[in-house]
């Protein structure tokens, strides 16, 4: 009778244990399909907000046409890649390449500079730069709290059985936060 | 980086769980040696439990109330917002409340029971001198007090202080009015008063050293705070310079008190300028390391 008893424990609490962790796990995959989901949604903020910015720079500085060009095509092309491919990744790149080269053009334009809805626009693309970066270090940060989760000793032992895969991380090549030069 | 998070973290606890022992051994000998008993180091308990629960409950209330902090409008504050929001995404935590000070002194804090009901205020001051990288640390610091739950390690060190000071006075209290008083005097000076004596200069020093706890705590807290900001930021430059630009600065907030001293990103008193001179026992009755020692560590990073 006791020792049935303690069998019976015994299994309950490994029951209780597997419970769980499998939610833990759980919680984990989608605090990292949301992280995934959160890049989007900055990334198309800025595709948003670019039009905007062409529109108000035309009006300032409307023969820097090439630059102005360089921003509506980085940003279709960006556009157009399949969603998280490498060729987003890099499109997004030059989306914010070209970004940079209009606002430090912008400098030579007193006017331009002085315009309420320009300076909006500015501080509204530095800031979606930002936050695509933090979503990108909050998707890397949440798969390698899941990788290490499944990979650690207890979990390990029924991580694959119920499904779960390690992720790969999101990698940018160069330095995104460095300085571009600036061609004039 | 991560290591510092992490050595903090249980440097801080340890410094939690050797406050908590000192004050339970120290109530248990004030207890004791007045003839309180288990009983009244429950009411003391419970008396400091509850008060200092209940302003923790209310903590942004009051901390916003008493700093006259005023909601950051979205469209006036954009960049204040936007910082915050970015913050928010790389730390997965829900955006909190945004407020500011009309003050020119640079400072900022943070309150609130848990991320859920989390508030930031920073002075207009602030927001003006100092440019986006900068702001954006003081900013992370501020989330990371929100992240790493500051404001209830705080009311727990209040409540263990308060607890002890409150059982101290419950026995000088008690002990006047205790009828044993003239008994202990027929019998000379037995076992009874000599505990008594045991728990009066508990009661004169232990209140003292628990501060010093509680000081020690709240600094151990900051340094916590400002390398779980870079942590967020991945760019210990930005709070570094704004750690320069704040102690550059001599203006001090208006507002600011020995009471919410602890909240600030820099403590808002005057006489902290001149702390690297100061004797270590000033030191270990300010709740802020001194800005040079903060820079040099994240120097180090």
């Amino acid at each position: 009778m006791t020792v049935l008893l303690i069998v019976l424990g015994i299994v309950g609490v490994a029951l209780l244990y597997v419970v769980l962790t499998y939610n833990g796990l759980v919680r984990l995959r989608n605090r990292v399909e949301a992280a995934w989901a959160q890049i989007d949604v900055q990334l198309k903020r800025r595709y948003d907000l670019i039009p905007n910015l062409v529109e108000t720079v035309k009006a300032y500085a409307a023969h820097e046409q090439a630059t102005l060009q360089a921003v509506v095509e980085a940003r279709n092309r960006a556009m157009a890649a399949p969603t998280g491919s490498h060729e987003q990744a890099a499109a997004e790149n030059v989306v914010t390449g070209a970004l940079r080269q209009l606002f430090a053009l912008s400098e030579a334009y007193p006017d331009l500079k002085a315009n309420q809805g320009f300076l909006g626009l500015q501080e509204e693309l530095t800031a979606s730069e930002d936050k695509i970066a933090y979503a990108r270090q909050f998707f890397n940060d949440s798969v390698l709290r899941f990788n290490n989760k499944i990979e650690a000793f207890p979990a390990l032992l029924f991580a694959t059985a119920f499904g779960f895969v390690q992720r790969e991380f999101f990698e940018v090549d160069g330095d995104e936060r460095g300085p571009v030069a600036v061609r004039f | 980086m991560y290591d510092q998070v992490g050595r903090n973290k249980r440097r801080s606890w340890l410094l939690v769980g050797t406050f908590f022992v000192f004050t339970a051994l120290c109530c248990v000998a004030i207890a004791y040696g007045f003839g309180l008993g288990s009983p009244g180091i429950g009411i003391a308990v419970a008396v400091a439990g509850v008060s200092a629960g209940m302003s923790w409950w209310k903590s942004d209330a009051i901390a916003l109330r008493v700093s006259r902090a005023e909601p950051a409008d979205p469209v006036v504050y954009a960049r204040y917002h936007n910082l915050v929001e970015g913050l928010c995404i790389a730390s997965g935590l829900p955006k909190p409340r945004l407020y500011v000070v009309h003050d020119e002194a640079p400072n900022a804090f943070a309150t609130g029971r848990n991320p859920q009901n989390a508030a930031i205020a920073v002075t207009s001051g602030l927001l003006e001198k100092l440019d986006r990288v900068e702001l954006e640390g003081v900013l992370a610091h501020e989330l990371a007090h929100v992240r790493n739950y500051d404001i209830a390690v705080q009311t727990l060190s209040v409540v263990m202080l308060g607890t002890l000071v409150l059982l101290g006075d419950l026995a000088l209290r008690f002990a006047w009015f205790s009828p044993n008083r003239r008994d202990s005097r027929d019998a000379g000076p037995g076992p009874q008063a000599i505990l008594a004596l045991f728990g009066l200069v508990v009661i004169i020093v232990g209140p003292l050293i628990a501060q010093l706890f509680h000081f020690a705590l709240s600094r151990r807290r900051e340094t916590l705070a400002d390398f779980s900001a870079v942590e967020m930021t991945r760019y210990p430059p930005g709070l570094i310079s704004a750690l320069e630009k704040l102690r550059a600065d001599t203006t001090v907030v208006r507002s600011g008190s020995r009471a919410t001293a602890h909240m600030w990103i820099e403590q808002p008193i005057d006489e902290h300028r001149e702390t690297s001179k100061l004797s270590w026992l000033n030191k270990a009755f300010n709740t802020h390391p001194p800005l040079e020692e903060r820079i040099a560590a994240l120097r180090e990073l």
